[in-house]
């Protein structure tokens, strides 16, 4: 039981508030003293884990291109665009959206979205722009709403949708751990029963989406243009 | 053949600059701090492969009590008006979506084609490494689309590239250090207690029990570890094969399918899935740093029954 002293100590830390990575490096020297480790095998297993997930920070490679665009008027742009369409929504956007990343993931595409490439240069401006066009300016608050519904679309959109192919990450993952336990399936087998719950979560989140709309209006219903 | 490790290096090279220019700027506050925070950072990344697991688990180490009690906090970088973007935007029009969609479209190019063009009998890029291959890429083609289609400098990007990285902040690096907890969790057999005590508690007869067991125990095992991928070997070891499969009989594909899913259900609802639910609230300047987390905790819990009658009504049917 002492080994899960490291949850503890991530649940109690994100809970406080603490600096994430304080409290996550403290949580992993923990978890190995814990574990019986040697101090010198943790730092080791920490550093070497670390190197490995090189690949995760990749993202901010964009950075530079996505600030370029943005001081050059790239928001201002897609807002202006949003605008001008009549029956544009907050929820009609991001559903768009959700639908264009489920199917593109589900065919391989992962690589045509992503947080740092489309969201916060294109999806994120667009959704705002289309709840500005209708009530004006917005409170902060509504604001940071939208802005955190276009980035959960961007990960709901990706996550069920890549299961659909056969070729991804979680469909090899399962394939090789059966394969590992004498049960052997091929990757299409398993990709589809990933459907149904795509399905689902497109009509659970949409439907979500569109009561963001009703939300949004009722709560500017004094001030729709 | 492009190596990964060349893109890894453009990635070390930013940070390094990132933490020059932190260090030039004599205005900023906690200065020295954020210039050894990037500066440890783009180390890590430019000599990773030829570090000692040791040395770099040290730099790690290092940097992360360089950011102390509280985050850094951005830095202020001089970028443009509203007036001057809604000018440029009149001027520059739809010119300006071209660099944007330069990076998926090269990204996702380049993943289907690099691994096919051989150059003397090698691949431009192997096919494990070319999804990341060609986002370093993309991004060399988008930076080029834009100096030139803008007319802005190179040292321009520079500082945006600054600008944002500081916005996003020292939680940056927080995917890369959940990762890295997640082996420390794996070597300390975290998954064996967490497995047994879950399989402890459910009577192996009762069908609806066991299904409930497997599918919220993948979420909440995921919640834990922040990535699905992990908790499933310990989940499907623990309860999928032995009971859902050879006890009661159920068909392998739906119950490890489904599985997966419900562990996805999981990541929805976790801030340790860093780099989907925290990085972007960080990145478009959430103040609330949990509060794309708060947005999916919905959509993950209906899902999450969803799947779990999903299971139930499908898995002894095929």
């Amino acid at each position: 039981m002492l080994t899960l002293i490291g949850v503890l100590i991530v649940i109690v830390g994100f809970a406080l508030r603490v600096n994430p990575l304080l409290v996550v490096t403290v949580a992993g020297i923990a978890t190995g003293v814990a574990g019986g480790l040697n101090p010198v095998a943790i730092v080791s297993d920490f550093g070497r884990a670390f190197t490995e997930n090189r690949y995760v920070g990749l993202v901010w490679l964009t950075l530079p291109v996505i600030g370029l665009l943005e001081r050059s008027g790239l928001k201002e742009r897609a807002q202006e665009l949003i605008s001008r369409i009549q029956s544009a929504t907050t929820g009609r956007v991001l559903l768009l959206y959700l639908a264009i990343r489920q199917l593109t993931a589900s065919i391989g595409l992962t690589s045509l979205g992503g947080q740092a490439q489309m969201v916060r240069p294109l999806i994120a401006p667009m959704a705002e722009a289309a709840a500005e066009a209708r009530f004006g300016e917005l409170p902060d608050k509504t604001r940071y709403l939208i802005l955190a519904h276009a980035a959960a679309v961007d990960n709901v959109g990706v996550f069920f949708g890549e299961d659909i192919f056969i070729a991804m990450g979680s469909v090899l993952l399962i394939k090789g751990f059966l394969d590992g336990n004498g049960i052997h399936l091929t990757p299409l087998h398993i990709a589809l029963w990933a459907i149904p719950t795509a399905i689902a979560v497109f009509i659970i989140h949409g439907a979500r989406l569109l009561l963001l709309d009703r939300r949004l209006s009722k709560q500017f219903k004094d001030r729709k243009t | 053949m492009i190596r990964l490790e060349f893109i890894y290096a453009l990635g070390g090279l930013l940070f390094l600059t990132v933490a020059m220019l932190e260090f030039l700027d004599r205005a900023n506050p906690k200065r020295y701090r954020k210039t050894a925070f990037w500066g440890i950072y783009g180390i890590t990344f430019l000599f990773g492969s030829v570090l000692p697991p040791f040395a770099t688990g040290c730099l790690v180490i290092l940097m992360v009590l360089v950011t102390g009690w509280k985050d850094l906090g951005a830095s202020k970088v001089k970028t443009t008006t509203e007036a001057e973007r809604r000018q440029s935007a009149a001027r520059l029009r739809d010119k300006l979506f071209i660099p944007a969609l330069c990076i998926p479209l090269v990204t996702f190019l380049g993943t289907l084609l690099l691994p096919k063009i051989t150059i003397n009998g090698q691949a431009l890029a192997a096919a494990k490494d070319a999804t990341l291959v060609s986002l370093g890429l993309s991004v060399i083609v988008a930076l080029v689309a834009a100096l030139w289609l803008f007319r802005q400098r190179f040292v321009t990007s520079l500082h945006e590239g600054r600008r944002l990285l500081t916005a996003v902040g020292t939680v940056a690096v927080l995917p890369q250090l959940l990762a890295a907890l997640g082996a420390l969790f794996a070597a300390a057999g975290v998954g064996q207690v967490v497995s047994e005590g879950v399989t402890h508690f459910i009577p192996a007869d009762a069908t609806f029990l066991v299904i409930v067991a497997f599918t919220v125990g993948m979420a909440l095992f995921t919640m834990i570890m922040g990535n699905a991928f992990a908790a499933f070997p310990v989940m499907v070891a623990g309860i999928g094969l032995p009971l859902i499969v050879h006890k009661l009989g159920g068909d392998p594909a739906i119950m490890a399918a489904l599985g997966m899913l419900s562990g996805y259900c999981g990541t929805l609802m976790t801030p340790m899935a860093a780099n989907f639910n925290i990085v972007p609230a960080a990145l478009l300047e959430l103040p609330d740093k949990n509060g794309v987390v708060k947005v999916q905790i919905p959509t993950g819990l209906i899902l999450l029954a969803v799947n779990t009658l999903l299971m139930y009504f499908l898995v002894f049917r095929f």
